[in-house]
This record gives C-alpha cells, sequence and structure tokens, in this order.
C-alpha cells in the first residue's frame, strides 16, 4: 500500500512501508549507499509526516521482511504479546512518542508495555525523536539481568572489559585484565576477542578467565567472544563457559552470512543454561550487532539499516540475554560516515533495544577511516551515560590493538562515573571494596591499593 | 619488586596500551598527546595520495611495463562512501589495459592504496621484488603491473579478467590502526572476474615493519599461487593454516580488513 503527505504544491508519495521509513531515517550513508535515502531534506520530513501519522498496528499486518522469506518475521509477528501491546494498540506513530515522553509512560508502564513492542515500531517511532527524546524515554526503561551479579540497575553502569591482544597470548591478556580491575572494569563480563578460532586456543583462554574469577573471587562473568558453533563444542569438551557470545543481525539472511539461524542459536542457549554456572541468575547470552550488517551481506531486503538494526534485538529478546551490544562505529563510514552518524545510530539502538526490553549497551566507537574522533566518542559516552545505557566497553587506553579500532577506555568510564555518579554492579561495587581497589563512595583509593591484587598476578602469571 | 616496576614489567607483555596513570580521571597529557599523534597518523595514512610516479619509476627499473590506472571513485570522500566505485575501472582504463594484454598470462598483479597509501608507499617494492624471484623460478607467465589509485581488493578481479590471467593478485593498503598506519595487505584470487566472493579469496594481511616480513609474504604467496594453481581454486577451501581467524563476527580482525569489508 502507498503513502503519501501533501506539503504546499508537492505531494510526496512513498510506494510501500519499507520506503516510507527508509525515507523517514535521519541521514545516514549505508541507506544512500543502498539507495534507499529520500532524496531532498524536504522529503525526509514529508516521510516522517506520513510516518507520525501511520498506525502502529499497521506494523502487525505489514511486514517490512516478507513473513514466508524470512525467519526473524515469524519470530517478531508470532512472538508478539497483544495483550502488553494493547495499551498502545489505538496510537498511531506520532501519538506513541508523544505517550511515551508524557508521565503516564512510567518505568514500570514501560517494562510492562516491551513484550508488545515490534523492533519496526520501536525504528518507526525512534525515526521521528530527536536525541533528547531518545534520551529521555530511554532513560525511563529498566531492564534488569543476572548471572553472578546484578546488571541494568538504575544509577549503575557496567563496563565489559576487553582484554584483547594481537596473538591471544595469555600473559598479555592477564596483564591487560589486571589493569582494567584496577580501575574499577569488568562487571559486565571480562571478555575476549580471540585472534584465533582454534578449540584448543579458545579452550585456554577459557581456562585463564576462569582461574582469574575463581582465585579472586570476583562477582563477574567471563565470555570468548568467538562462533556459537565452536563455544557449543567448547561445552561439549568441558570447558568453562560462563557466557555464549554470537553476532546477531536483523534477517534470516544476514544471520545465515554469519553462520547462524534460530535453531542453532536455541541449541546454543540450551548448552549454555545446561552449565548452570550463574549463581544469581540464568542469563547466560552475550549478543552483539552493528547497522549496516545486513546490506554489507546483501541481505538487507531494501529496508534501512537502523530497521533491520531493531530487528537484531527481537533476535537478541527470544534468548534472554545478560547482555547486547550494537558495536556502532566500527562498521565504517559507508554505513555510517563521520561522528554525528555514529552518535545518532547509537542512541537510536539503545533506544529501541530498551524499548524492546533487551538490555543493551553500547561500543561507543570509530574506525581511523571514520570522519570521527575522540571528541565524539566523549560525546556519545556521555549522552548514552544519560540514557542510563546498561554497559560500555573498557579497552586499554581505547586502543584495541587486536582489532584495529578505538573504543572507550577504563579512564572514560571513570570520568562518565565521577561525572554522573553512576554506579557498578553492586556485588562488583562490594568487591573492590574488599580489595581496596575502591572506597566506600566507589571512587578509586590511590594506586597503591591495587598492590595486593599485583602480587597475586604476579603468582598467576608465573605458573 | 616496586609496584612501579611491577608494572612495567607488566605493560612489556602487550603492546596494550596499560598501566597509562591518570590525572583525576582522566588520561596523563603525555599520553592524551601520544594518542592523538597515533591517530593523527593513520588519519594522514587513511587521506594521503599515492605518489605513482615515483613508484612507476622503481617498478620499470625491475624490468617491467606498469599500466596506470584510477577506479571510478573519483576523490577520496567518494572512494570511502560508494566501495562500490572503487571495484570498478574506468573505461579508458578498461581498454588500456586490454590493449596491453597481448597473450594470457598466468599471473595478474595490481598494485592500489586501499586505505593506506603509506603502506604501498613503505612496503609495496619489497613485497613485490621478493614475489619476482618466485615468479622467475616457478617460470610464471606476467602481465604489466597495475598501478591504482581509489582502489578495492575486487578492481583486481576487473584487472585480472582484462588480462586473461589465472590469478589476480593485488597489493593493498589495509585499514589503518593506531600502532599500525602502514600496514599492506596481499589478495589472490583464481580465475579473476567481476562478481567474485570475499570467501573466494586468500589473504595475507599485516605486512609492516614490525609484523610480516615482505620476504614471508612473498614466500606465503608463492605457496598459495602454487597450491591454487595445483587445485583450480582459491578461497576458504585453501586455506593457509597459519591466517586461521573466526568468521561470522561483527567484529573480525584486522586480518584480511581493508575496511572495504565490513565486520563479518
Amino acid at each position: 500500500m502507498a503513502y503519501r503527505h501533501v506539503i504546499g504544491q508537492t505531494t510526496y508519495r512513498f510506494g510501500d512501508l519499507r520506503e516510507l521509513m527508509a525515507k523517514a531515517t535521519p541521514p545516514r550513508s549505508g541507506d544512500e549507499l543502498a539507495g534507499l535515502a529520500a532524496t531532498t531534506a524536504e522529503e525526509a520530513v514529508a516521510a516522517r509526516f506520513a510516518l507520525a501519522d501511520l498506525p502502529l498496528a499497521t506494523f502487525l499486518t505489514e511486514a517490512l521482511v516478507p513473513y514466508e522469506d524470512d525467519e526473524v518475521t515469524r519470530l517478531i509477528i508470532d512472538g508478539h504479546d497483544r495483550a502488553a501491546f494493547a495499551p498502545v494498540a489505538s496510537l498511531t506513530v506520532g501519538a506513541f512518542r508523544d505517550w511515551l515522553l508524557s508521565d503516564a509512560a512510567t518505568s514500570d508502564v514501560l517494562a510492562r508495555l516491551a513484550p508488545g513492542v515490534t523492533p519496526e515500531m520501536a525504528a518507526a517511532v525512534s525515526k521521528i525523536m530527536r536525541l533528547q527524546d531518545l534520551i529521555s524515554v530511554a532513560r525511563k526503561c529498566q531492564v534488569t539481568t543476572r548471572f553472578r551479579n546484578t546488571i541494568g540497575l538504575p544509577g549503575t553502569m557496567a563496563v565489559r572489559l576487553q582484554p584483547n591482544h594481537p596473538a591471544d597470548d595469555p600473559r598479555g591478556i592477564a596483564a591487560s585484565i589486571l589493569d582494567g580491575l584496577s580501575y574499577g572494569c569488568g562487571d559486565a563480563t571480562i571478555g575476549i576477542n580471540p585472534v584465533s578460532d582454534n578449540l584448543s586456543v579458545l579452550g585456554d583462554l577459557l581456562q585463564l578467565l576462569d582461574e582469574v574469577i575463581q582465585r579472586f573471587a570476583i562477582p563477574t562473568q567471563a565470555c570468548v567472544l568467538t562462533h556459537v558453533t565452536s563455544t557449543i563444542a567448547l561445552i561439549g569438551r568441558g570447558a568453562p563457559v560462563d557466557l555464549v557470545f554470537q553476532s546477531v543481525a536483523g534477517t534470516e539472511a544476514a544471520n545465515r552470512s554469519f553462520g547462524v539461524d534460530l535453531a542453532i542459536l536455541r541449541e546454543a542457549h540450551q548448552a549454555g543454561l545446561s552449565l548452570q554456572r550463574g549463581t544469581l541468575g540464568r542469563n547466560v547470552m552475550y549478543f552483539e550487532t552493528g547497522q549496516g550488517s545486513a546490506l554489507s551481506a546483501e541481505a538487507h531486503h531494501a529496508v534501512d539499516q537502523q530497521t533491520l538494526e531493531a530487528r537484531a534485538y527481537a533476535v537478541c529478546r527470544a534468548f534472554d540475554p545478560l547482555l547486547v551490544n550494537t558495536v556502532v562505529g566500527f562498521i565504517g563510514p559507508e554505513y555510517l560516515y563521520n561522528g554525528k552518524q555514529i552518535i545518532r545510530a547509537g542512541l537510536e539502538d539503545h533506544f529501541c533495544g530498551k524499548l524492546m526490553g533487551v538490555p543493551l549497551g553500547c561500543d561507543v566507537c570509530y574506525t581511523n577511516h571514520a570522519e570521527a574522533d575522540q571528541d565524539d566518542m566523549d560525546a556519545l559516552l556521555t549522552l548514552l551515560a544519560a540514557a542510563g545505557v546498561t554497559y560500555v566497553m573498557g579497552v586499554p587506553g581505547a586502543d584495541d590493538v587486536m582489532l584495529n579500532y578505538q573504543s572507550t577506555s577504563f579512564h572514560d568510564q571513570l570520568y562518565i562515573r565521577d561525572l554522573l555518579g553512576l554506579k557498578r554492579a553492586p556485588e562488583f561495587e562490594a568487591w573492590l571494596q574488599d580489595q581496596g581497589i575502591t572506597g566506600g563512595d566507589g571512587r578509586l583509593l590511590p594506586q597503591a591499593a591495587a598492590a595486593r591484587l599485583l602480587s597475586s598476578f604476579a603468582a598467576l602469571e608465573a605458573r | 619488586m616496586s609496584e612501579i616496576e611491577s608494572w612495567k614489567r607488566l605493560a612489556a607483555l602487550t603492546p596494550a596500551r596499560i598501566a597509562l596513570g591518570r590525572a583525576g580521571s582522566g588520561l596523563p597529557t603525555s599520553e592524551t598527546l601520544r594518542f592523538a599523534l597515533a591517530h593523527a597518523r593513520a588519519r594522514d595514512a587513511v587521506h594521503a595520495a599515492l605518489d605513482t610516479d615515483m613508484l612507476g619509476r622503481e617498478i620499470g627499473r625491475l624490468g617491467l611495463q606498469v599500466l596506470r590506472v584510477q577506479s571510478r571513485a573519483p576523490t577520496r570522500d567518494s572512494y570511502l562512501l560508494r566501495p562500490d566505485l572503487g571495484r570498478r575501472l574506468q573505461p579508458a582504463d578498461r581498454e588500456a589495459i586490454a590493449a596491453a594484454a597481448t597473450n594470457p598470462v598466468d599471473l595478474s598483479i595490481t598494485i592500489a592504496d586501499g586505505l593506506s597509501a603509506s603502506a604501498i608507499q613503505a612496503h609495496a617494492l619489497p613485497v613485490l621484488r621478493s614475489l619476482l624471484d618466485h615468479v622467475r623460478s616457478a617460470g610464471w607467465r606476467l602481465g604489466p603491473i597495475v598501478l591504482a589509485t581509489q582502489g578495492r581488493v575486487a578492481l583486481a578481479d576487473e584487472i585480472g579478467e582484462l588480462q586473461r590471467a589465472r590469478l589476480a593478485l593485488i597489493l593493498l593498503g589495509e585499514r589503518p590502526g593506531l600502532s599500525t598506519p602502514d600496514s599492506l595487505g596481499l589478495y589472490l584470487t583464481y580465475a579473476p572476474r567481476p562478481g567474485r566472493q570475499d570467501g573466494e579469496r586468500n589473504c595475507i594481511s599485516n605486512v609492516h615493519d614490525a609484523g610480516l616480513p615482505a620476504v614471508e609474504a612473498a614466500a606465503r604467496a608463492a605457496w598459495l599461487i602454487r597450491e591454487a594453481f595445483a587445485r583450480s581454486l582459491t578461497g576458504v577451501a585453501l586455506k593457509d593454516e597459519s591466517s586461521a581467524r573466526s568468521a561470522g563476527a561483527i567484529r573480525s580482525g584486522s586480518g584480511c580488513g581493508d575496511g572495504e569489508q565490513p565486520p563479518g
């Protein structure tokens, strides 16, 4: 069905819902590359007017990616919670925005609504929201998850300690872990991106992480971010797997390009649960996503990249994840050109995920061929923290020497904690105080206090 | 051992930026500036223009014919925004390459700026020289060396097809990292033609002063070329066991990245 909007003498016509959504999207290079973007600024606003008048329920009857062709669409439609959707069922996209901003949409109300929000609804309303809207609504959405600690409580922000090494060297990785712990990082997870896909190397890394966590009794969880099929094999070999990782996208075909489908994710989820290693909860999955991945896999079905990104969160949501993060600036300038586009995308992704009830964190990051720098990362980190982001990355000196990109650093998370008074996961916060790393106010004590950890690590390293 | 010495020893275990100290919750001034310098070098590498005149003369001295071309991306910005343009030749360049291709060859070699002209400036000649030793001893027939600007990996598919080559090899500047702004990669594609997928290529990456030496890169390439000719293919079925890297990730490593391929 076609949609139209008249501005003055001009009638703007949009052939179908996909075109309407794509043209309503604030500018980004990936949609231009795909040939989906609005051709003039006025056309984009006309699309937003038309989108604002669209009944939300349209997304339940008109699929952007055909139901018959795509298991992600089937997951979204078949799993939709009509009872949860009921309070907003009669609203248009525009009225939905107004309602989300109103005092009626409290944290409790939004939590009950989440299973009724499809990714397309979240994406649609985000397209007519400014950054301040994305921030203030996301801040009201609370998503709490547990494995060995509690992630996502109001007033907290967790950090994934990311101790990558270009040769997977265990001692080099241990050195980065120690540095990160001494800055109070690691409550979301201590998670390594391995260079290798060799199972014995991956198994050794899991053993290392397990030994660190056990020896120091750290209330956190480990992850080696490798393909789910490798993790399933490692579980079969008896490796100590806490979190099961996978990159996912918003269409069946894009997921296939990652070598996964919903069936293998179900198998991986069950394998992770079977180990029963979580002490506080059973959220065992860790997912990463990012705008543009479907287009790069030529699996985008002429749908804009931001809507497809929100659909990836529907995949995540089906597996009760502990952690989900968009890797917002990693993909490169042909998808998100500059700091402005990366900042907008990061806040859209966070908003859509949270509105859908997903524990969304963000890898605030950029590559050297994007028009972005540390100032842009400072801006996005500050805005996301104000929006209540679940977690961010902690990379030594913001420089990932394995993946060759820049993320947020141990120092960056300290800055934002100091600025906004954000606490860590409470169990981890208590552990840091016990270790003498932080004081009662959660701030770092002078660095000498890390000496105890340091000497224990020397013993670990000498093993 | 003092704590400072302990941290120094730990820092020696990894190239990661650990044990930096802090000023309040921020980085000390010296570290902030050291980071800014690394980023500036990486940015300059992305935007530097490849000096094809000088490189062309040097290659000519090796006794090789040189053709200079530019992809359909007219500027650096269009190159960054439109990967498709960087993969295709301009019509005039197509004709020039075809006109010079008098006989079928075994090997088509392209040298392209990719995302780091500095990488090509620093490492292309040493790699090419070593490679020529292997080419001569194997008796492989070589087309004219094509020097391309604003080029991506798949540009070699079209060049290789026009040169009627059994295999296309491209030397190309990789996406600059903060610590390695001048890393060169080599990509090999058997039976090159436009439309080849990344899974049909092999790559050798991280050729730079602190990484893989040029001589070793050339030796690995020669091994892959021999295997490709023997088995009539390149790609995942011809895996260089030493360059295994996990596939299917939003964030894959720098292994085969020229920035053209997004994570995945």
